[in-house]
């Protein structure tokens, strides 16, 4: 799911044992500012989560959603498998969704993220966010975040032609608690608005 | 008051904090000086630990320790020994996640391994009797076997299940001194405050739990685990706040399982379909270390008249992890089992399922000879046929669209009302909003919102002038958050401590000569958005009166205790109708529509209770068509522990499902008329589904789940 770009594509080089090292071998991996390089304490990435700048230095064996939750404390995004199966860990990557505990944190260095936190504007919710509450659109709340960006994706993706279609296109998002309907009516309600 | 917060279709109390990332559920915790735990578990069933090499693990950066000996733990399994694939060894500890993923993959476990058995099918697994369920019988049930004319005897099964919630287990343990304070994801705060104060020898005061959030449980965070007792433990070994979080595949050997089951369900009945006798024979897996029994014999004692009834359950002790309590459970498990055997029997006798139901329905239970508080089953029954449109169910295998076979089943569901001894306080506060509190949780049912809406009426409050708090093991006493119990039992607490508060400003008032409601009859008085009033007398605010006092705010505790239930009966009553197509040449079974319609007394929230019903229906349709935790008996690994190869419901798999609750209150039961909702909602519907299945293919499966190589 995961776009690739030209950053992503040239960590993608680094073989394993430089990435679980990420000390001094990781001259390859180039950032778009071309003035950080790789150190003990691991690789420089800097990036844009919710229009807000961040420069760390990261494990580069740290996923997206670990440097969200853990070392940005961002952390309504969720974690729920870890492995990409279930989509509670959703966000948007330069406006596409993408699960974020199935792509390392070095790969999106100069990438732009919005993560649930940083949906609404201005104190003004999302309306899909509004139309989750409307809809009753969740239970716990624990896949909540994934289910309204990867909605959110879904919207602009011009997939909400039917509840089949929005059905299909959710599908990477799993609700234990089972309110598949009403988050199906809060994507369709949001979709009429957009 | 015809403006009552109860029974209005109010939008969650917290559902501002779910859709912006602000709800805190355990693992957000990051307190300063935290060290990453990850656990090291067993990769055998059974074994001795003849040693634990860490010097690898060691010397990688940032690890800062890697502990090994849970001496002084009491956990459940035998220390130094490996009951079963998954247990936790080992626990490596470091500042960063990755460094201690790391660290915990490079620990090296030694060990003499033992023979193991982990199938209950296996000829050397032997079944011993259940301490908890014990053997039942009524009249004579294998002489009704005999006697027939009908008789109906078959076997099912049900596979092991895995309550996979979203939410990862979690546990952040902090110590201060002797005191600990752990962020935890648990359905009973204070439960787990007393577990892991006995596992590690402190007093239970010196230990506070803290969830006001749980995302998703099912049953799996009900009993304490050994990983909240590990986490606790190893914060204490190494003076650090620790945060250890399961991976999914760390989950399905650690928070327990729905036991696979082995039952054989015999039934007799006359010509004109009346039952007269029922054999029910069951078996489910446990542990070796700790038996789990579930009340899985209950519903075919319980729910249809029959004169004869024997009915066993047996466990059958192998080399797993403890089971526990999965929605609905056994409940769901023995009606797969009931109503199948019903969808059979209306077929041999030629009488319509739910006119069969209707001819068995008992007005008294079955077991305890009681009367229900309230019986409703008929109705849930009748208004189940009539909105589902059951009258244009066909005989087996007679609708057809193209490739796709149609077909129509039902079930019965019903569960016991539970009910435990609750507290809440409810405090008025002077500047007009008030508090009610509990050391409850909220799983996703809603509790904080049917909180605020009952404390409202009680207070005589806008429920936006209500905060409800939860979560929290310092809170007035709260039973475990399960078993459907939440609402009926809190909710009466709540509900006794709002109108003992408002009383006491009542009385407050009606004291007191500078009060417009001087001398006025408490009895008369009502309070409307906060304003207290009587006939022949003014009005005014609570803060008025609590003002005049010099008090900022006024509170009351109260404990709400259920009945004995030795005069009648408290049962939640249902029935489920399903609609499926199979696929003729791939045996593929797709959910159409679905209709629950549910007797659970008086309905709190409608809207919250809609979701909750069609969650439960959702659970069910995974139950009857996709869960099953596969296992490789050569060794006791769970093959597909991860959310790929375990298959839940996605969106793709659930069409719009339909839930009514019949309107009225069970007062006899509780104050509030509530009765419970959680579990009666997943029971009928494995049994809907496989008998829709058999209406549409005329094939009968009696083995869950019912996967496509059964159909073809």
């Amino acid at each position: 799911m995961a776009q690739g770009t030209p950053e992503s594509d040239r960590s993608l080089t680094l073989t394993r044992r430089q990435f679980v090292g990420a000390v001094t071998t990781t001259a390859g991996l180039a950032t778009t500012g071309g003035s950080a390089s790789a150190t003990e304490d691991g690789v420089p990435v800097s990036l844009t989560v919710n229009g807000k700048h961040h420069a760390v230095v990261v494990d580069a064996r740290t996923s997206l959603l670990d440097l969200l939750r853990e070392d940005l404390q961002l952390t309504g995004t969720h974690k729920g498998c870890d492995q990409g199966a279930c989509g509670a860990c959703t966000v948007l990557l330069d406006g596409r969704r993408i699960n974020s505990c199935l792509t390392l944190a070095v790969m999106h260095d100069g990438a732009e993220l919005t993560t649930i936190e940083g949906l609404a504007e201005g104190g003004e919710l999302h309306p899909l966010q509004r139309a989750f509450i409307d809809t009753d659109a969740f239970q716990c709340g624990y896949c909540t975040a994934g289910q309204i960006m990867s909605g959110v994706g879904c919207i602009r993706e011009g997939h909400c032609g039917s509840g089949t279609e929005i059905r299909e296109w959710m599908s990477g998002n799993i609700c234990r608690c089972g309110a598949y309907q009403n988050i199906v009516a809060a994507v369709q309600q949001a979709a009429k608005e957009s | 008051m015809t403006d009552m917060a109860t029974g209005t279709p109010l939008s969650r109390v917290d559902g501002l904090l779910k859709v912006t990332g602000g709800a805190d559920y355990a693992a957000d915790h990051n307190p300063p000086g935290l060290l990453h735990a990850v656990l090291v578990t067993s990769t055998v069933s059974r074994a001795t630990i003849t040693g634990i090499d860490t010097a690898k693990a060691r010397a990688l950066p940032g690890v800062a320790d890697v502990i090994t000996d849970f001496g002084g733990v009491k956990l459940p399994f035998p220390a130094g020994e490996i009951s079963f694939f998954g247990q936790p060894v080992a626990i490596a500890l470091a500042g960063t996640l990755q460094q201690a993923q790391h660290a915990a993959s490079v620990v090296a476990v030694r060990v003499t391994e033992k023979p193991a058995v982990t199938s209950m099918d296996d000829r050397q697994a032997i079944a011993v009797p259940s301490e908890e369920v014990a053997d039942y019988a009524r009249g004579d049930a294998d002489a009704a076997l005999k006697a027939g004319p009908i008789v109906l005897d078959n076997s099912f099964t049900v596979a092991r299940e895995n309550h996979n919630p979203m939410e990862l287990p979690a546990t952040v343990a902090q110590w201060s001194g002797d005191e600990l304070t752990v962020w935890d994801k648990t359905q009973w705060v204070q439960g787990t405050g007393k577990h892991i104060a006995a596992a590690l020898d402190v007093p239970e005061s010196s230990v506070r739990v803290i969830c006001p959030f749980i995302g998703g449980a099912f049953g799996s965070a009900g009993r304490t685990w050994p990983h909240q007792v590990l986490a606790a433990y190893a914060a204490r070994r190494v003076k650090r706040p620790v945060k250890l979080v399961l991976t999914r595949k760390q989950m399905y050997s650690g928070v327990g399982y729905r036991p696979e089951s082995r039952q054989r369900l015999a039934l007799a009945a006359g010509a004109d379909g009346r039952i007269t006798g029922i054999v029910h024979e069951l078996k489910t897996e446990t542990a070796r270390y700790e038996a789990y029994s579930e009340d899985a014999a209950e519903l075919p004692k319980m729910l249809y008249t029959s004169p004869n009834v024997r009915s066993t359950y047996r466990l059958v002790p192998v080399d797993v992890s403890a089971g526990t309590f999965m929605r609905g459970p056994g409940f769901v498990t023995g009606a797969f089992a009931l109503e199948s055997t019903l969808d059979e029997l209306a077929e041999r006798v030629d009488i319509d399922p739910v006119e069969l139901r209707l001819r068995n329905v008992a007005d008294r239970n079955q077991i305890t000879g009681t009367p229900f508080t309230q019986e409703r089953f008929a109705d849930c029954l009748r208004r189940g046929a009539e909105a589902f449109g059951w009258a244009r169910r066909r005989p087996p295998k007679a609708r057809r669209e193209g490739n796709l076979l149609i077909g129509m089943g039902m079930a019965s569901a019903a569960h016991p009302n539970y009910m435990s001894a609750a507290s809440a306080v409810a405090r008025i506060n002077a500047d007009g909003t008030a508090v009610v509190a509990s050391a409850t949780a909220d799983m996703g049912p809603g509790t904080a919102t049917a909180m605020s809406q009952l404390a409202a009426d009680g207070l005589g409050l806008p429920v936006a002038k209500v905060r409800a708090m939860l979560g929290d093991s310092t809170l007035p006493t709260a039973p475990m958050h399960a078993g459907s119990a939440t609402l009926a039992s809190i909710g009466s607490a709540v509900h006794t401590a709002s109108v003992a508060v408002r009383d006491a400003v009542v009385r407050m008032a009606v004291l007191d000569p500078a009060s417009p409601l001087y001398q006025a009859d408490p009895a008369t008085v009502t309070v409307h958005n906060g304003v207290m009033s009587a006939p022949g007398h003014g009005s005014e605010r609570y803060g008025d009166v609590l003002r005049r006092h010099g008090k900022d705010s006024i509170d009351s505790t109260q404990t709400w205790k259920p009945g004995d239930g030795k005069k009648a009966s408290s049962y939640e009553f249902g029935a489920v109708f399903a609609e499926v197509s199979v696929d003729i040449r791939l045996g593929l079974v797709r959910i159409r529509r679905m209709r629950g319609v549910y007797d659970i007394g008086r309905v709190v929230n409608p809207k919250l209770a809609h979701s909750q019903a069609i969650g439960g229906l959702v659970g069910g349709i995974g139950m009857a068509l996709l869960e099953s935790t596969a296992r490789d008996h050569r060794d006791g690994r769970i093959v597909n522990a991860n959310m790929a190869d375990y298959l839940v419901p996605v969106h793709a798999d659930v069409p719009d499902l339909e839930a009514e609750f019949l309107d009225g209150a069970d007062t006899a039961s509780t104050p509030i008329g509530v009765k419970g909702a959680a579990e009666l909602v997943i029971i009928g519907v494995p049994a809907a589904i496989a008998n829709a299945v058999y209406n549409a293919t005329g094939v009968r499966v009696r083995d869950l789940p019912i996967t496509l190589d059964k159909l073809l």
